[in-house]
């Protein structure tokens, strides 16, 4: 296979039409202009980021299969890619128009189904950054199916999925990335802490308090109960297939190579925070618990990741580390306070995503660099509040936005087709209630909680 | 002796341990079971076929207990277990010969504890 690249190249190199092509427009002699190599490699780098970032899917499947109850693991994974289907037609008809279409500093109001586009947008085919698009799409839309496992019903996340797909999030996108208010404002979120992360988060955190705990959770003291994951080894797959996927979501943000210096400084960052993460939330929880517990080490890496999402490429490493190291500490305290508040939010979505995810779009305003892309140097270089000032603007709006707009469709959703399932049923399993089929059929998994 | 045979629903085992703990009772074996009584089965499909579920998920405890304890077990066990719906188990009362404690070798009452 090296032989045969070896000895294409040296004839490429010598033959004729490669020198007659240099310099010159590539397409009176059939090759290729050093334009069309920019937007081919980078369009190449876009595609592969997005099949990563499509990739996370699978992550997201696995960590919140492992954190539930066998008799539920069917639902949560038909749910989670269900919502991956949704948001690809969602955002397809309507979703790409409202976050990257022309319109106002709220929402876009043009390119329903691509139409009236141009071809090119950022410097590569349309159709390639739709797909890029979509694919963080479904990652903000699946968060939600985590933080609601275990009880809620299956045509209502339906439901839910398309329309967080087709409206919510591209509104909140646009405001950021489809050049709206946020971003007019030098409001700064390199691959979405709060575009996906947030977003996704307050709608779990909306979402789960609505359908309340699950059976059993609380006790009458309002002590909280294990309903323990029913697959850990499942769950580290999945929190390995994110961190794997995280380098193509932050990295091919970039939407372009260059010379490499910006994507491989994302790369760097984004794994420092990573491991900072899993390290300081296992120290946490080694701590205050006594014993190392695998489960909450890894949300601390996905509470990391999350953080370093928005951040990435305007910090240099040691801020990486500073930034995953106190996501990981976060995310511990941020689990004890749910339970504290007796919200039941059986993978940790609400604390990763939501909490670390507005941590680390403030992130963007303490350690940022302008001299990295920002429109003003982060707090700890100047001393200027101004960045962490709108950050935090743009924060706590598209909390309140996704808490207001997320009521209403959750709420609307109850009165419709109904939210929960029954608690008969939730007993049993929602595999058998909802599906009619056991995810480990032929196994007699007992499960007495 | 009696050794007390219940047959309960899974989900109900926490409460059922809850009461019997009030009642003094903290000694008792949990294995899992497959039965039917009176409960049908439900419908379970795969890949377009359906197909019925007949045998259900029990959990089977057994507490060997010494005279004074069998009725204040018995109560324990239908207090936790019981919502008044078909399927809510069966208790058997067995007479137990002998028991013997393996690590020191006491027999009868005092073994039971």
């Amino acid at each position: 296979m090296v032989f045969i690249l070896a000895l294409v190249s040296i004839m490429w190199s010598v033959s004729p039409v490669f020198a007659e092509s240099a310099g010159t427009d590539g397409s009176a002699t059939g090759g290729i202009t050093p334009d069309q190599l920019k937007m081919g490699l980078d369009t190449v780098w876009v595609l592969i980021a997005a099949f990563l970032v499509f990739f996370m899917q699978a992550g997201f499947g696995m960590v919140e299969a492992g954190f539930i109850r066998a008799k539920n693991t069917c639902n949560i994974l038909t749910k989670n890619f269900l919502d991956f289907c949704m948001a690809s037609l969602g955002f397809f008809l309507i979703g790409y128009g409202l976050m990257f279409g022309d319109g106002n500093g709220f929402l876009g109001s043009r390119g329903w189904c691509l139409f009236g586009l141009d071809a090119t947008v950022n410097g590569i085919p349309l159709y390639a950054f739709w797909l890029f698009q979509a694919a963080f799409c479904g990652a903000a839309a699946t968060i939600v199916a985590g933080g609601m496992a275990e009880r809620m019903k299956f045509a209502g996340y339906l439901v839910y999925s398309f329309i967080i797909s087709a409206l919510i999030y591209p509104i909140v996108g646009h405001w950021i990335w489809g050049g709206g208010w946020l971003a007019k404002m030098g409001f700064a979120d390199f691959a979405g802490s709060t575009v996906v992360h947030t977003v996704g988060g307050f709608a779990a955190l909306v979402g789960t308090s609505i359908l309340k705990p699950r059976e059993g959770k609380y006790g009458i003291d309002g002590k909280p109960n294990v309903l323990a994951g029913h697959s850990i080894p499942l769950a580290s797959l999945g929190v390995f297939i994110l961190w794997f996927g995280w380098f193509g979501f932050n990295a091919g943000s970039a939407l372009g190579v260059t010379d490499g210096s910006i994507i491989g400084r994302v790369a760097i960052n984004t794994n420092l925070a990573a491991a900072l993460g899993g390290i300081a939330a296992m120290i946490t929880v080694w701590r205050r618990f006594g014993k190392p517990d695998l489960s909450m080490a890894m949300n601390g890496a996905l509470a990391g990741l999350v953080a370093i999402t928005a951040p990435c490429a305007y910090v240099e490493p040691w801020a990486a580390i500073v930034i995953g190291a106190t996501a990981g500490y976060i995310v511990v305290k941020g689990v004890e306070l749910l339970d504290k508040l007796q919200i039941d939010d059986p993978v940790g979505a609400v604390p990763v995503h939501g909490i670390c995810g507005i941590w680390g779009t403030l992130c963007v305003g303490i350690f940022g660099k302008s001299t990295l892309g920002l429109a003003n140097n982060g707090f700890v270089y100047s001393g200027n509040p101004m960045q962490l000032g709108i950050q935090i603007v743009g924060s706590v709006t598209a909390v309140a936005f996704v808490v207001l707009t997320m009521t209403i469709v959750f709420k609307l959703i109850d009165l419709t087709l109904g939210l929960r399932v029954g608690r008969e049923e939730e007993l049993r399993g929602l595999d058998i209630g909802e599906h009619g089929m056991e995810a480990y059929g032929g196994f007699q998994i007992f499960s007495t909680s | 002796m009696k050794l007390i045979i219940a047959y309960i629903q899974p989900h109900k085992l926490q409460d059922v341990k809850k009461a019997l703990c009030k009642k003094e009772v903290f000694k008792m074996s949990v294995t899992n079971a497959l039965g039917c009584g009176e409960q049908m089965g439900y419908e379970e499909s795969y890949r377009g076929i359906k197909f019925e579920v007949n045998l259900l998920k029990k959990v089977r405890l057994e507490i060997a207990v010494n005279e004074g304890f069998v009725e204040k077990t018995i109560e324990a066990i239908i207090e936790g277990a019981k919502t008044g719906q078909i399927g809510d188990g069966k208790i058997f009362i067995v007479d137990l010969v002998e028991c013997i404690r393996i690590r020191t070798g006491e027999r009868g009452g005092k073994a039971i504890g």
